[in-house]
């Protein structure tokens, strides 16, 4: 019975090590970095995301056709798991993104996380309310108030209400009055500055949204020191009309900081659908 | 114009300048002293440990309240709304007037003590000093700047990346740097020493003359649980019963979109009344007077109306006698020294 027992504790030993050949599942070290990224490709229902795509139209489910000419968005606050529970946060100060949907080179949230293979991922859409009320001095790069001009144009920042605009969507449609319920300058404008992060000494909206996103279905992400491996996420912002609550353009041209941006808020959660893994 | 007529120009300026140093400002040159808590103030709010004052940051932060090129034309300075002789507010303008000439819909406050504020606005929404030049820059009827704009314009000026250097130890521009000289300057805006302080700090020579007193003892009873001592304000937001603006302004509400905050505006400080009129935060009352008989008879039951201004009956009940012993002892909390500080002025 003995010898029996070290034959197959043997072969055993030796099953374990072929497939460690093949696979290299490494041991979980957390100084042991490797990259990682997470693309985040903008998509329109079934369409293709462009800019500017006023000779082409997109339609939303209240049948309201619009063009979009900006979308901007931050991604916070990455954190792997592996199929045993392991969890790795990635730094915070290596941690904010500003996808900018006119700038593809944007679109990956490249970071460093421990060699291993992770069936999980989640993010922040938007900046956590640590970050969004720290000194001036620990948010730079896409943080910093001056990036992007003023939040009339390009800028996240909201001046008079401290704090970011997570989700900034805009463009034009038709659908939108010229009276003061729609755009009062005729440009048939909407825009959509999503933010909030709970308020500061008093609770307000927070719209502030974690994102977890399952990647046992369509592909897990092996990460190696060798390799890139980068989690490929669908983000149809056409669920920001057409998500839980269904928004209409022409009844809310303009959602900013107010209670029913938190409904619009509510639909951002729905927007990220993993597509597929490169490992 | 030859050589000689120069030298004695000269030495003419240099006479000009020796009689105004005759004054205390002499030891302000000699040395900075920094940020200092006056003796009978609270500790401030403000979060020194990431922003320490120094010589170099406050002249930048001096120089940058003075500098028409944080507006997009050039034309608007910190200044312009918040000047020194009137207690930094624009005197005289029921709200301010910004770039081109147009029209906010608040009244500029003063910048006086902001280093014990812990909001910032009449209708709150900044709770950093540091983060507050942002809206004015920014602002369409302000200054209608965008801030990368404000850092190249400087980053163009030797004057600038000298002071930057000074200051923080490289000539980079950057909106840290930017925002925490201006603070540095702001913080040291500190008004201190009006007749009131001078009196409860038991300075030789300052007592209160018995109207002054009787007005105090007026104004504790009446006054003194919003505009707490010795700021004069308790730094809380209340509605206190003005009735609604035609611009509708609901205050706090647009900040927080909490129901219970419609129409609640920061309760500002009594400090230098005398220099900054008109009075609330869209400069309706033109004088004192009218502002103690808004709260003795005026007062407007609106939603979120302050408790205290509601209790037996609407208001609080001022006789004409009472009035002017309040005013007499408001009076007390002017600060000439404050207004006429040749550090805080424009050099």
């Amino acid at each position: 019975m003995k010898k029996l027992l070290s034959i197959i504790s043997l072969a055993a030993a030796l099953l374990i090590s072929c497939s460690k050949e093949n696979e290299t599942t490494p041991t979980f070290d957390e100084k042991n970095l490797a990259p990682f990224s997470i693309e985040f490709d903008n998509i329109v229902g079934e369409r293709t995301f462009s800019i500017n795509n006023t000779a082409s139209l997109y339609t939303n489910a209240a049948g309201e056709k619009f063009s979009i000419s900006r979308l901007q968005y931050f991604i916070s606050n990455i954190k792997v798991a592996t199929a045993d529970g392991k969890t790795y946060a990635v730094p915070q100060e290596k941690s904010y993104f500003l996808i900018n949907g006119a700038d593809k080179t944007t679109r990956f949230a490249k970071v460093e996380v421990p060699v291993a293979d992770y069936t999980k991922i989640s993010f922040t859409l938007g900046v956590d309310s640590l970050r969004s009320t720290m000194d001036l001095s620990k948010r730079t790069g896409v943080l910093d108030p001056a990036t992007g001009g003023g939040h009339d144009g390009g800028g996240m920042y909201w001046g008079w209400n401290s704090g970011y605009i997570f989700f900034k969507f805009e463009g034009n449609s038709n659908a939108i009055s010229d009276d003061v319920n729609g755009d009062p300058t005729g440009k048939k404008q909407f825009k959509y500055h999503i933010g909030g992060f709970g308020g500061y000494s008093a609770p307000t909206i927070n719209n502030i949204k974690t994102i977890t996103v399952d990647l046992t279905t369509a592909g897990i992400a092996k990460v190696r020191k060798d390799r890139q491996s980068n989690v490929h996420l669908f983000v149809d912002v056409m669920k920001v009309f057409n998500g839980k609550n269904t928004v209409s353009l022409a009844a809310n041209p303009n959602v900013m900081f107010s209670r029913y941006s938190t409904k619009v808020a509510a639909n951002l959660t729905e927007i990220f659908k993993h597509d597929h893994t490169e490992n | 114009m030859n050589k000689k007529h120069f030298t004695v120009l000269f030495v003419m300026a240099i006479i000009v300048f020796a009689c105004k140093k005759g004054e205390p400002i002499v030891t302000q040159i000699e040395a900075f002293i920094g940020f200092q808590k006056p003796a009978n103030f609270p500790d401030p709010v403000y979060n020194f440990a990431n922003n320490k004052v120094t010589k170099e940051g406050f002249e930048l932060g001096r120089s940058l309240f003075y500098e028409p090129r944080l507006s997009r034309n050039n034309t608007i300075t910190c200044g312009s709304c918040h000047i020194q002789s009137s207690a930094f507010t624009q005197h005289g303008h029921d709200v301010s007037h910004g770039i081109d000439d147009r029209l906010g819909t608040r009244n500029s406050p003063p910048i006086m003590n902001l280093a014990w504020n812990k909001a910032f606005n009449w209708g709150g929404g900044v709770f950093d000093l540091d983060l507050q030049p942002i809206i004015p820059i920014t602002t369409h009827e302000e200054m209608d700047e965008n801030l990368e704009n404000v850092y190249n314009k400087l980053r163009a000026m030797p004057k600038y990346t000298n002071m930057f250097k000074a200051a923080f130890g490289t000539e980079e521009i950057n909106t840290a740097r930017f925002m925490k000289a201006l603070s540095q300057f702001m913080l040291m805006c500190i008004s201190s020493n009006a007749k009131y302080d001078k009196v409860l700090r038991k300075e030789p020579g300052f007592s209160f003359t018995t109207e002054e007193l009787e007005g105090y003892t007026i104004f504790k009873d009446k006054c003194g649980s919003c505009h707490k001592e010795p700021l004069f304000t308790d730094g809380s937001f209340r509605n206190n019963g003005l009735g609604i603006s035609p611009v509708n302004d609901k205050g706090l509400y647009a900040a927080t979109l909490v129901e219970t905050d419609k129409y609640k505006f920061k309760v500002p400080s009594l400090r230098n009344l005398k220099y900054t009129a008109p009075f609330m935060h869209d400069g309706r009352f033109l004088s004192l007077n009218a502002v103690l008989e808004h709260y003795n008879s005026e007062i407007v039951a609106t939603q979120n109306l302050d408790p205290l201004l509601n209790r037996s009956k609407l208001g609080i009940a001022l006789s004409a006698n009472d009035k002017t012993k309040i005013i007499a002892f408001l009076n007390t909390l002017n600060d000439e020294n404050f207004i006429n500080n040749k550090l805080l002025a424009e050099q």
